[in-house]
């Protein structure tokens, strides 16, 4: 039987908030287990959360870039389940007023778009983490509570997703947006990222949905998609069987690449959910939500499009400049000082990019700035320099952080336009290879390239190539 | 039991004019506690050294003519309920046998930089369940006016002190009426401020929409002083009132002269004890002759208090006491058979079974198809309860009615009915349900010679109103003068 396949994502983004939501600890990861903890995040007796205001503005930001309604009136409410991890045995999280609801994402698959409804986006505090220690034998768990508390963003979208490419297209696009409005770091390595996913299938046509199955522990975007894979799989074995789908909830295994049932329906926790009695409602005013507004920048995939129809770049191309706000922004600031969209474009793509992959540069601290490559562009275009040392002085550049012109000069890289000059010196080439010009004459037509080239490599590639070659066909005589 | 009789002003105005050294009152202090705590059980810890180190200080401060706190030298008791820096906290249950707090409450912090003493953390119900400190698992507080008497509670080891001079002062803490009805039944004065009013920070939450840290005290005039102390907004309880804190003792003894007093029909109902009918009505009497108005009012939504309070209180206190499991502090009983086994073992072995009562009833009143009818439900009952207080103060200025419907009952009496315990705290429970604040204050004795405690409720942050109405009527009598007779033979049981 043909099957529909149904998916829904459920997303945690933690925020990147200097402090955590409710007290004042630092979010910084990677540090000393239990080093960034007070009382408020350990859960000691008697203490009380006191909101960050900040997480909360990132929250509303990313509600209404998701074309949320934004609920004027939310709270906070507990959600209480035994965890070690959880140092209160209840999360501060949000469940009968969410701040954004009935929002949607616009994603792209194969060219086309199509939106993704959004169910809800709200606020809540992220646990602790258990340490298994590695040595057999042990029967102890450690917990480190540096993370808990901080603030941790969910979206839960509809299940209207139709396939892996759409719910690829929806992570990648989700994650442009949350890097784009600098909210979340996105990190998945570090679980600043994740993602649940839940499936269920249906036959062809039919509009009643299946029994949904929900999928956790999954580590990367990959995960995400080598579940799906699987669990769809599974589940059209079974329906191709007669048999029916089991409503539960499985974890990944990423080495082995299965699922396990990690609980039945019938198990599934009664989370008792109540309104936070420690915390004051959020009332939420439309200056406030104007003020948020003006701070959230052009969406990616927008701003892809503007490239396209404004710059004429090329659709993909359009896309690599907008992967990261940073290029974008790069892009945008060279094309205002030099008119030439193509080649800083191509300058970005092919050269910055590379640079900063093989050097490892913090994108956020480029040692380029655009007016620097804008004047490089404009150097080459004048015919001072040639495209090959074109490239020499850009990486000059990026390690020096030093200008164009200054490297140029510095290392006398202008290029050699004067003819007498380029005439003597291809007068010494021609005399020291003799037997070149025999086999150009025998009608070895390459002969001129060796020429050519060992006429650059006297000058250390800085004659100016045009005028080399026409010399070159006089002498020659072609 | 030199000066211990005084009021906490009183010796503050000796330890400043230098007529007494405040470490000689704390020496006093713990020969009398020495003596008379063995028959009184209002401690959990005392704090000796500590209290003549700090006492030490002041006079040296009062000696050299330095600037000194507002509550300079007065020895004061902490309900230990109440978290107070590398000094246990143990909330009168066995989960916290061995919680030493990393912090001072708000309130604490107050106290010390106000170069008060604290002298020790008072018995309470384990985590402030209970009204007669009999749901403690450390000790039984006996009342001073009669031991074979409970104190009242929960906050009955702050009551017991104060009454029978073991503090000059405490603080206690209300969910229900935890304050004002120990108060009543120790014959002392009791304030339970505006919910908002005095920061919950440091407060060991059992219901976090009703609990409030207030005061015990002799008198009005130290209730005024130490509530100036604890009141004003702080950042860390995002509850707390920014809103100003007036001078309580300035004008404290400006009168009455028509003022409305409401007298809600409902609390002069059947089960009130005929004493105390007896007893509030003669202070009607009192108030009415020094010029006030009485005018009889309803609260109609008074008869659905008890049941709201026990559904809003135990839902969050079955959440507020999830965090005792045993894995960062206190008890933790065995970790054999993985976490689930030791989550179940310590809180079996930690909570004794009021708190297990009221942890199961608020888990129930949350789960997953109860959640509207009981949670919801209680809370738009308590909107109506707030309503029949807001109708009232639009035609009187306070209501005056008792502050338990019976004096303090004899130990034992009353813990195998629960119900029965409850309803000790109908007349105070409507008032943390509304968040308004009250005062109990001592109105006269029943015939077997027990405390009777009058209650003066008022509006949203009026506290500065209530005691002078409260001050007003203790300048006309002498109720809170008289001491319980603890020297007498017959009470003291070795
Ligand atoms: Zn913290």
């Amino acid at each position: 039987m043909e099957y529909e396949v149904v998916i829904g994502l459920e997303t945690h983004a933690e925020l990147s908030t200097l402090t955590k939501l409710f007290c004042g600890c630092s979010t910084k990861f990677g540090v000393e287990p239990n080093t960034q903890v007070c009382p408020v995040c350990l859960g000691m007796p008697g203490v009380l959360p006191v909101m960050n205001k900040k997480a909360f503005e990132y929250s509303l930001k990313s509600a209404l870039a998701l074309h949320c309604e934004i609920n004027k009136f939310t709270n906070f409410d507990r959600k209480s389940y035994y965890y070690p991890d959880l140092p209160k045995n209840y999360q501060i999280s949000q469940n009968y007023y969410n701040l954004g609801v009935n929002g949607y994402m616009t994603i792209e698959v194969n060219g086309s778009t199509k939106k993704i409804r959004i169910h809800n986006v709200h606020l809540e505090e992220e646990a602790g983490k258990l340490i298994h220690p590695e040595e057999i034998g042990t029967n102890y768990s450690l917990v480190d509570f540096n993370r808990a508390g901080v603030p941790l963003l969910e979206i839960v979208s509809y299940p209207d997703m139709r396939g892996v490419d759409e719910v690829d297209s929806y992570m990648q696009t989700l994650r442009k947006i949350l890097l784009y409005m600098d909210v979340s770091d996105c990190k998945m390595q570090e679980g600043s990222l994740r993602f649940e996913a839940s499936i269920s299938l249906r036959e062809k046509g039919s509009d009643k949905l299946g029994n949904r199955v929900e999928i956790k522990n999954l580590n990367s975007m990959k995960a995400v998609i080598k579940a799906i894979e699987y669990e769809v799989g599974r589940q059209s074995k079974l329906l191709d069987r007669g048999e029916t789908v089991a409503r539960e909830t499985r974890l990944w295994d990423a080495v082995t690449e299965r699922s396990e049932r990690m609980r039945s329906k019938e198990e599934a926790q009664d989370y008792r959910y109540f309104p936070e009695p420690d915390l004051l409602p959020v009332l939420i005013d439309e200056k406030w939500l104007h003020e948020i507004k003006g701070t959230i920048p052009e969406l990616p995939l927008d701003r892809k499009l503007r490239f396209v129809e404004v710059f004429k770049l090329s659709d993909y191309d359009s896309g690599i400049l907008t992967e990261e706000k940073v290029f974008a922004d790069f892009f945008e600031e060279c094309v205002k000082i030099l008119n030439r969209p193509k080649a800083i474009s191509n300058w970005i793509i092919n050269d910055l990019l590379r640079e900063v992959k093989d050097r490892k540069l913090d994108i956020h601290n480029l040692p380029i700035k655009p007016k620097q490559l804008a004047s490089l562009i404009e150097i080459i275009e004048k015919g001072t320099i040639s495209s090959t040392i074109a490239k020499e002085v850009f990486s000059e550049m990026i390690q020096s952080g030093k200008n164009p012109h200054a490297i140029i000069e510095e290392k006398k890289l202008a290029q050699i336009s004067d003819e007498s000059l380029i005439e003597s010196i291809i007068e010494k080439v021609i005399a020291t290879n003799p037997e070149a010009i025999e086999d150009y004459k025998k009608g070895k037509k390459n002969a001129l390239s060796f020429l050519m080239g060992q006429v650059m490599k006297e000058t250390k590639g800085k004659a100016n190539p045009k005028i080399v070659n026409e010399l070159l066909k006089g002498k020659v005589g072609v | 039991m030199k000066h211990l009789e005084l009021t906490s002003l009183q010796i503050k105005e000796k330890i400043l004019s230098k007529e007494i050294q405040a470490v000689d009152v704390i020496k006093h202090l713990f020969e009398w506690i020495k003596e008379t705590e063995p028959n009184v059980q209002a401690y959990i810890t005392t704090t000796e050294e500590e209290s003549l180190r700090k006492a030490e200080e002041i006079d040296k401060k009062v000696k050299n003519n330095e600037r000194v706190g507002l509550l300079a030298g007065i020895p004061i008791a902490i309900k230990d309920n109440i978290c107070t820096k590398n000094l246990l906290t143990t909330c009168a249950s066995q989960i916290l046998k061995n919680f030493i707090p990393p912090y001072d409450a708000f309130v604490i912090n107050r106290l010390k930089e106000e170069d008060a003493i604290i002298i020790g953390k008072t018995n309470l119900d384990e985590f402030a369940m209970g009204s007669s400190t009999e749901n403690s698992s450390y000790k039984e507080t006996r009342n001073p006016w009669d031991l074979e008497r409970v104190p009242g509670g929960s906050s009955g080891g702050s009551a017991a002190a104060v009454a029978s001079n073991l503090a000059f002062m405490a603080l206690g803490s209300e969910t229900g009426g935890s304050i004002r009805q120990p108060a009543a039944m120790c014959g002392v004065v009791g304030v339970k401020p505006t919910y908002g009013r005095v920061s919950r920070y440091g407060l060991i939450a059992f219901g976090s929409s009703l609990d409030q840290i207030g005061t015990l005290t002799k008198d009005i005039k130290d209730a005024a002083v130490l509530l100036q102390v604890i009141s004003g907004h702080d950042a860390c309880d995002s509850t707390s009132a920014p809103v100003p804190v007036p001078d309580y003792l300035h004008g404290i003894d400006s009168g009455i002269n028509g003022l409305k007093i409401g007298i809600p029909k409902e609390y002069f109902a059947d089960g009130l004890n005929t004493d105390i009918q007896k007893a509030i009505k003669d202070a009607l009497g009192i108030y009415e002759k020094l010029g006030a108005e009485i005018i009889d009012i309803s609260l109609p939504h008074t008869e659905y208090a008890v049941a709201t309070y026990y559904l809003v209180a135990t839902a969050e206190a079955s959440s507020n006491l999830a965090r005792y499991d045993g894995v960062r502090y206190g008890l933790r009983a065995g970790s054999e058979g993985g976490i689930v086994s030791m989550y179940c073992r310590t809180r079996s072995e930690g909570f004794g079974n009021e708190v297990k009562r009221r942890v199961m009833l608020g888990n129930y009143a949350l789960s997953a198809g109860y959640y509207d009818a009981y949670y919801l439900k209680a809370s738009k009952v308590r909107t109506l309860i707030k309503n029949d207080f807001d109708a009232a103060f639009e035609k009187v200025d306070c209501i005056i009615c008792p502050t338990s419907p019976v004096p303090a009952f004899k130990i034992g009496e009353r813990t195998n009915n629960p119900l029965e315990m409850y309803l000790t705290d109908v007349y105070t429970i409507p008032a943390n349900l509304a968040g308004i604040p009250g005062i109990s204050i001592p109105c006269g004795f029943s015939r077997e010679g027990l405390p009777i405690g009058m209650q003066i409720l008022g509006r949203y942050f009026e506290e500065k109103r209530l005691l002078q109405i409260a001050h007003t009527f203790e300048a006309e009598t002498n109720f809170h003068l008289k001491t319980p007779p603890l020297k007498d033979p017959r009470w003291c049981r070795g």
